[in-house]
């Protein structure tokens, strides 16, 4: 059996177009061993859950800089679920104010990381996150 | 198999689940692969290889959208399959096809599955075949395969399609990449891309000159101008090599090239009336049996290395090669007597 690729797709979805968290965050996760499928900018909730869907991912990391965290993210968790992917674990990077972060995470986001955050952290808890288990 | 059946009803969560099965090689991958094989055998299955930055991607994306839009015969469901390398040092690969392809996005006849390479040659083909053949199954029309033209690997997968595209972009550098990688060989269709950037006529004139070279009984190159309706902001020259006078031989291919501006839509109906026409040629001659037989027996000529190794590994143990190693190292057997030992035959 070919060894198991955790799949994670990063995604910035909204309007801003600040996309330099969301390359390191991508290349560190690669470097990691996992596979990132990289969306791009611009990317509505919809099209992050088709994406989430047709790649069957492990994850979604979504880079949110514009403060729309608290419509955009039970949207796509929604959409996950509705999709019969409610296993995937929803991480949020960017400007998350900290009376938000425990609202995210009642909702189900796994976790949640602000402009000071080390890579070495966001793929350890990714790996923590996700069980590799042999099908 | 229950998801395998829900694969065939129609269910994109199934087909994704069943993609993943089949690439990781696991029991459950097998098993749909041999329940879906008889739904196989439907798509038109196009190759898209070339150098990087010569804009594959751009263009399956413009191509996808020409397929939904069906000019001939109404809207076909596409399905693409974007390979990317993974990482030698740390297994992992970024796999960025789709932002491309966000024209797509909102089509749910579209299903795009972003593959790594994972190192295993053989075994990058048999994935990507497998893989195929699900959206296959599933009931996609049209399936492109978009590689980086890079050497033997895309050669292996470029077996797998009926039509082969070999993308080229001017300005690259001296030598035209799709003929220093000797991938021209397997080209259906000759594509320039990025066509308004200077250097575009010389990059023709090369690539003409290496068709003749490879094919010398042919004379006369199918033509290609942009037609009337579309508004090229490059001027294309009238060619006039076929007022020579001479016939094509009709039952033989001669790869076109045409030139594209894919970001800006230039060139694509030209390429999928290309496409079309290939794929008549091939029901009409008698060429789509012959590249299918081809395709299956080159699969399982791969599967049965794969197997045999498998097979062999698992009768050497880990400790026996690793002392076989050793000696090896040390120069104490030659690499043939390594070999000998590990099977038992010295």
């Amino acid at each position: 059996m070919t060894e198991r690729k955790i799949r994670v797709l990063v995604a910035k979805p909204g309007l801003d177009g600040h996309d330099r968290g969301a390359k390191v965050v991508a290349r560190a996760l690669r470097d990691a061993g996992m596979e990132v499928i990289y969306t791009g900018l611009r990317q509505t909730p919809e099209m992050i859950a088709e994406s989430a869907l047709q790649e069957d991912v492990d994850a979604v990391g979504l880079s949110v800089l514009s403060g729309a965290h608290m419509a955009l993210a039970p949207r796509i968790l929604e959409l996950l679920r509705a999709n019969g992917q409610e296993n995937v674990r929803v991480f949020i990077g960017g400007i998350i104010p900290d009376e938000d972060a425990p609202k995210l995470l009642q909702m189900g986001v796994a976790g949640i990381y602000g402009p000071g955050a080390s890579t070495d952290q966001i793929v350890h808890d990714f790996r923590a996150a996700i069980p590799v288990d042999n099908p | 198999m229950d998801l395998t059946d829900e694969l065939l009803r129609g269910s994109r969560l199934a087909l994704a689940r069943i993609l993943t099965q089949i690439e990781n090689n696991t029991q459950q991958g097998r098993q749909a692969l041999d329940v879906l094989f008889p739904h196989g055998g439907k798509a038109h299955l196009i190759g898209v290889t070339g150098a990087p930055g010569t804009g594959k991607s751009s263009l399956v994306n413009q191509l996808a959208a020409a397929f939904r839009r069906g000019q001939a015969g109404g809207p076909r469901r596409v399905g693409i399959v974007a390979v990317d390398p993974s990482s030698p040092f740390t297994g992992g690969a970024i796999l960025g096809d789709r932002v491309r392809m966000r024209d797509l996005a909102g089509d749910t006849g579209v299903f795009i599955r972003s593959m790594a390479s994972r190192g295993s040659l053989g075994g990058l083909a048999l994935a990507t075949s497998g893989i195929v053949l699900a959206l296959d199954a599933a009931g996609y029309e049209i399936i492109m395969i978009e590689t980086v033209g890079a050497g033997q690997a895309e050669v292996d997968i470029a077996r797998l399609a009926h039509t082969t595209l070999v993308v080229e972009a001017p300005g690259l550098g001296d030598d035209i990449q799709a003929i220093k990688a000797g991938i021209l060989e397997i080209a259906d269709v000759l594509v320039i891309n990025k066509a308004d950037r200077p250097g575009v006529e010389s990059t023709e004139r090369a690539l003409r000159s290496m068709l003749q070279l490879a094919h010398p009984s042919r004379r006369i190159f199918q033509d290609t101008t942009f037609k009337a309706g579309h508004r090229p902001a490059i001027e294309i020259p009238e060619n006039t090599a076929q007022s020579l006078g001479e016939a094509a031989n009709e039952s033989v291919w001669i790869p076109p090239i045409q030139r594209t501006v894919a970001i800006e839509g230039i060139g694509i109906d030209e390429v999928v009336q290309e496409i079309e026409r290939h794929r008549q040629y091939l029901e009409e001659s008698g060429e789509l049996e012959k590249r299918e037989w081809a395709r299956l027996k080159s699969e399982m000529d791969l599967l049965v290395r794969e197997t045999l190794v498998k097979q062999w590994s698992a009768r050497v143990s880990s400790s026996q090669y690793h002392a076989i190693v050793q000696s090896l190292a040390l120069r104490e057997i030659s690499p043939q007597q390594a070999v000998k030992k590990m099977l038992g035959d010295d």
